[in-house]
């Protein structure tokens, strides 16, 4: 008994100061030489979708890696639905899904099969299993094609089996590494209904992806990671104010008219208009009003417009901002392409 | 324990299931050992001289033998095949007894490997082996080849970690399981070797075992191999168990 209040004190665990399902704090993990997590800091309230975004090689896996307590990290602390991922890691695996990378299923096995194994691997009796296995496929689509075996599954069937493996157990808490790679549009849009439905549900989701529109669609906050470190973290209108304001953005008729264009609208920008190829762009002052203005101005100045409009930064721009590089791809790949 | 015994089975079940469904393994099991067995009788037989025995008598228990070890390949590739696929990860996040994917895996082994044994033991039959001793020793044989078969189906699950490729599993397992089941007892006696590789074959545990069958299944003098081919199995597995486990959590992120 004195030793269990011992070392208890000696932890000195720190009190959840709020009730984030999600809580990581200072996570470090090495590979050899390389810091693939060098201090990474996360946290998702109760019901709401984490995004962590990242090109390849950021440390987006291996953060999910460490939270899904498949590795263990060499610094740093990590609480999942009230639970230490590295003390309580048995305790924490009931109440987590996983959706990892690959499409983790057994290809000789049927959606019925791979859906009970994983359910008696649960502790589901048979029956419960099976019975469970049979609701997810209805839900996901999938009932026909339950008695096949998944080989002959498409690449959307098979993330649709994905992931309803990882929600055989109900998971309070679901961890989603790159989702939606590799998938159609179609299957995509799908997928990402199904997550949005798991969220009204309450579910709590963390999802890494490198496809910003992906992140803008489905997180409530947005953490972005390079280089192993979270470089901002916001909702998604945070992070695109912090590259500023809304753009006005014009097209003209005739890119010879873009200096009288400048000089026109420049009272109304907060920094000197940009062109190029006919495009002017510029950071409005004062978002109301302001297409209304350009026009007039353009009009009395004589300059004929093809398309007018006022745009918000993207989480391209953003991840450009904050990184210097490109979101979409890592810079090994563009090495390739060339 | 319970739970041990629970997920091993149910990993068991998920092997053993898709066996049908992938008719390569399964031809793996039956077509490819009948193959070997008429190649040796027909092809070598008549230029071996197994002095005391025919040479259907002398390699079917030396066969069998060797087509056991090669059963645990399907663990190795198979095993391999989960890491690179993610079922692995996808096991390791769920809160089953950690080694019941490779006890579960081994365990299908032994099936697909009885099957194999019953396979051979009825074509040797068909071209003219016999058993020569009580039945008591030749189920006592059965269960020293299914023990032994057990033991090296460990040593295929480490490997079947390690590698890099199912095709790397393929190959290593080749190169270190074909000759020591070639330099042993096995196919040849050990007296006809040169002198060096009888010295190797003599403490090779393939020998021993290969003559604790014909001990047990044709009355060959025992010497201390019966009880040899038992410590053998059990010392692979003590070792090469706790490795593959270690080896299994260590990859689960040392828990």
């Amino acid at each position: 008994m004195t030793t269990n209040l011992q070392d208890r004190a000696m932890r000195s665990e720190p009190p959840l100061t709020n009730d984030a399902t999600i809580r990581v704090r200072g996570v470090v993990k090495h590979y050899g030489e390389v810091r693939a997590l060098d201090g990474v800091d996360l946290e998702a309230a109760p019901g709401t979708v984490l995004g962590l975004l990242g090109p390849n090689g950021a440390g987006k896996t291996t953060a999910v890696r460490v939270m899904t307590t498949l590795l263990k990290p060499d610094a740093g602390e990590i609480t999942v639905a009230g639970l230490d991922a590295i003390r309580d890691a048995a305790r924490l695996r009931e109440r987590i899904g996983l959706a990892g990378q690959y499409a983790a299923v057994d290809e000789n096995l049927t959606g019925v099969e791979n859906l009970t194994m994983v359910g008696r691997l649960y502790g589901m009796p048979r029956a419960a299993a099976k019975q469970r296995a049979r609701e997810l496929l209805e839900r996901f689509d999938l009932s026909e094609a339950g008695t096949r075996p998944a080989r002959g599954y498409s690449g959307g069937m098979r993330r649709r089996l994905d992931l309803a493996a990882a929600l055989v157990a109900r998971p309070p808490v679901l961890f989603l590494d790159e989702p939606t790679t590799g998938l159609d549009p179609r299957s995509r849009l799908a997928l990402w209904e199904t997550i949005e439905g798991l969220v009204a549900d309450g579910t709590t989701v963390l999802l890494t992806t490198q496809y910003l529109d992906e992140a803008d669609r489905l997180a409530d906050r947005i953490a972005v990671i390079d280089h192993g470190k979270v470089i901002a973290d916001g909702t998604s209108d945070e992070l695109k104010d912090r590259v500023g304001g809304e753009r006005l953005e014009i097209k003209l008729s005739d890119g010879a008219q873009a200096d009288v264009v400048r000089e026109t609208l420049a009272p109304m920008a907060a920094e000197p208009p940009f062109s190029e190829d006919g495009l002017v762009k510029l950071t409005v002052r004062q978002r109301t009003g302001s297409i209304v203005e350009a026009v007039r101005r353009l009009d009395e100045a004589g300059v004929g417009v093809d398309d007018i409009g006022l745009k918000r930064p993207t989480l391209d721009d953003v991840f450009l901002t904050l990184t210097g590089h490109a979101a979409e791809e890592s810079d090994d790949q563009q090495e390739e392409q060339r | 324990m319970r739970r041990l015994v629970s997920d091993t089975l149910v990993i068991a079940e998920r092997n053993l299931v898709r066996l049908p469904r992938a008719p390569d393994l399964l031809l793996a099991f039956t077509v490819q050992p009948i193959m070997f067995v008429l190649l040796f009788v027909y092809v070598f037989g008549g230029a071996i001289s197994t002095p005391g025995y025919s040479y259907v008598d002398f390699l079917i228990p030396g066969i069998i033998v060797q087509n056991i070890a090669f059963g645990g390949f399907v663990t190795a590739i198979g095993l391999n095949e989960d890491l690179h696929k993610g079922l692995i990860d996808r096991f390791r996040s769920l809160p089953m007894a950690r080694p019941a994917v490779l006890a579960g895996r081994t365990l299908a082994d032994v099936v697909t490997n009885t099957l194999s044994v019953v396979v051979l033991v009825i074509t040797g039959l068909i071209i003219g082996f016999s058993f020569s001793t009580s039945a008591g020793e030749i189920l006592a044989g059965f269960g020293i080849l299914l023990l032994f078969g057990y033991a090296f189906s460990w040593v295929f699950a480490l490997l079947g970690l390690l590698v890099n490729s199912p095709e790397s599993a393929n190959s290593l397992g080749f190169i270190a399981v074909f000759p020591l089941t070639f330099i042993s007892s096995a196919f040849v006696p050990v007296d006809s070797m040169p002198e060096a590789l009888q010295w190797f074959a003599d403490i090779n545990p393939f020998t021993i075992v290969v003559d604790a069958m014909r001990a047990l299944w044709l009355g060959a003098p025992a010497g201390n191999s019966i009880w040899g081919a038992v410590a053998w199995s059990l010392v692979i597995l003590a070792v090469f168990a706790p490795l593959a486990v270690a080896r299994y959590r260590r990859a689960a992120g040392g828990r």
